[in-house]
């Protein structure tokens, strides 16, 4: 089997595997906290502790 | 915190609102600027000599610097707006504050469109890359690019997925690089280091137009290829440490570099690729800088553009998939789409979910439809989005005076650059007309039938108080 054909069955592999890893964390992640918890995000929250500038 | 005015002399903030894992606040002004900087650079190495071809050296040229004052425009005017709309989202969430929700839903799709479009297009350049390179090295097969194009997504997306710092500091190092690369080349091929291989006046004599000025204007569709993209930066407003200082820094650091690397690359491969082959992206010169490059005889500068190429390639899908999840994530947030879209990882603080559900959608458009089409597509939703910019811009001075509000910048020069970018939107829309008429008006025809839906049956589920969380005061003549 020539390098680029392996390099082909190594990148199938890899995809396979990181396309894995995203739904099974997905997954894991959607079942230990709660809807509330997750979409909990609120535009401009932290704003008030990182910026202190004055006009 | 509780009680918060965004026009006190004694603090700044914004009051609580039930946050528990928001998107995490970590990014400086380098990576601002690799972020956008990082999506357009691919479109130097690729894509910007097809002007050449509609127009000759000399239109592409024009069309660079035409491009240049277009998106100078949109840096200066997404800079100040974006330096006091600090949110996740860019432009859609300043259209949802400024203009109003039907606008800030087309504004949110045209952003979703042009970056997965875009990141659809630079995995197929990649996979093409890969199959380049094969041949160099004597694989005497045909190599099957699909399962390139897929890892590119695939690898850049997990990246995406486990979090922003890492993300874009991968950008801000590939970035570096290929701009690096295109200053190296340049000096090594002007004579400023070692001898000189341009011949600028033999390659044009008699052809400086040779199309004419219609054949100008024809160039200017493809001159947004310099540039288009760097309005990204404001996607990461949520997620830098202080907006005010580094979106407008990381914005405008970046509009000028491209502009020398946009100039320098004209420069560079009109003065050693014939017009005619430099104009002919298909079957003739597919990678502009890496053919120039190849013609220098020096095998370090043929590595270094052909890596150059391949990371300005990445950099550009990663920043791509970056931009688009964070714009439907606001879109998801704000229930313009199903709030399940507005989800942060606890771990990675990230949107995952948004992440996750554009990589389907990019391997779609990335295997199964041809680079031409994809590429207009994303060019025209860039397009869609430049034109509402001067209105939003205009409409913020007016509701939100300077002195009513806090901005991290004032871009100069009022109403000016707003009227410059609405007069070279049109002329752009002109010359895209001209070249891709069909596709123009069938965007257009989609984009008219998504906000009829959203109009008479979205809109409903939309949190129309809750989405403003931003203490603004009343505008005026409100």
């Amino acid at each position: 089997m020539e390098t680029w054909q392996m390099l082909e069955y190594a990148a199938w592999g890899v995809s396979a595997l990181l396309g894995l890893f995203m739904v099974a964390d997905w997954l894991k992640t959607d079942t230990t906290y709660s809807e509330d918890v997750l979409t909990s995000s609120r535009e401009g929250e932290l704003e008030a502790m990182t910026e202190e500038h004055k006009i | 915190m509780a009680n918060t005015d965004i026009t006190s002399k004694e603090m700044d903030g914004f009051g609580p609102h039930g946050t528990v894992v928001g998107l995490l606040r970590v990014l400086g002004p380098a990576h601002v600027w690799a972020l956008g900087v990082g999506i357009v650079l691919v479109g130097e190495y690729m894509g910007w000599n097809f002007a050449v071809g509609k127009g000759g050296a000399y239109a592409a040229l024009i069309a660079c610097w035409f491009a240049g004052i277009l998106y100078s425009c949109v840096a200066m005017i997404d800079s100040e707006v974006t330096s006091t709309v600090a949110a996740a989202g860019g432009q859609y969430t300043q259209a949802k504050h400024i203009v109003g929700p039907l606008m800030a839903f087309n504004v949110g799709l045209y952003l979703t469109f042009a970056y997965t479009m875009l990141e659809a297009a630079n995995a197929i350049t990649a996979g093409y890359l890969v199959s380049v390179v094969a041949s160099m090295t004597g694989y005497a097969g045909e190599l099957d690019q699909r399962p390139f194009i897929i890892l590119v997504i695939m690898f850049l997306a997990w990246l995406n997925y486990r979090g922003v710092l890492a993300t874009l500091t991968f950008n801000l190092v590939i970035t570096a690089i290929a701009f690096v690369a295109i200053l190296v080349l340049f000096l090594s091929t002007s004579g400023v280091l070692g001898g000189g291989i341009m011949q600028h006046a033999a390659l044009m004599e008699g052809h400086e137009l040779p199309y004419g000025w219609i054949g100008v204007l024809a160039a200017m569709h493809f001159g947004l290829w310099y540039y288009l993209g760097i309005e990204g930066t404001t996607q990461a407003a949520e997620e830098v440490r202080s907006p005010a200082r580094a979106l407008p820094f990381g914005t405008l650091a970046g509009i000028m570099t491209l502009l020398i690397a946009a100039t320098l690359t004209w420069y560079t491969c009109s003065g050693v690729l014939p017009w005619e082959y430099l104009g002919d992206g298909v079957d003739g010169s597919v990678a502009p800088l890496f053919d120039t490059a190849r013609l220098s005889g020096s095998t370090g500068l043929v590595w270094l553009l052909g890596f150059g190429t391949l990371f300005a390639t990445l950099a550009s899908a990663n920043g791509c998939i970056n931009d688009a999840s964070r714009a439907w994530f606001a879109m998801g947030r704000d229930k313009y789409l199903p709030g399940w879209f507005g989800a942060v990882h606890p771990r990675y603080r990230t949107p995952y979910r948004s992440i996750v559900f554009l990589v389907p959608i990019a391997l779609i458009f990335a295997l199964g439809a041809p680079l031409d089409q994809v590429i207009t597509f994303s060019i025209l939703s860039g397009l869609l989005e430049y034109t509402f910019m001067p209105l939003n811009v205009i409409m913020f001075r007016k509701k939100w005076p300077l002195n009513t509000i806090k901005r991290g910048y004032e871009h100069p020069f009022h109403p000016l650059p707003a009227i410059v970018l609405l007069c070279l939107c049109g002329i752009t829309f002109f010359a895209v007309f001209l070249g891709y008429g069909t596709q123009l008006i069938a965007m257009i025809g989609f984009y008219i039938v998504v906000s009829l839906w959203f109009h008479f049956w979205r809109y409903r589920f939309v949190s129309r108080g809750a989405q403003f969380t931003m203490p603004w005061p009343k505008p005026e003549g409100y």
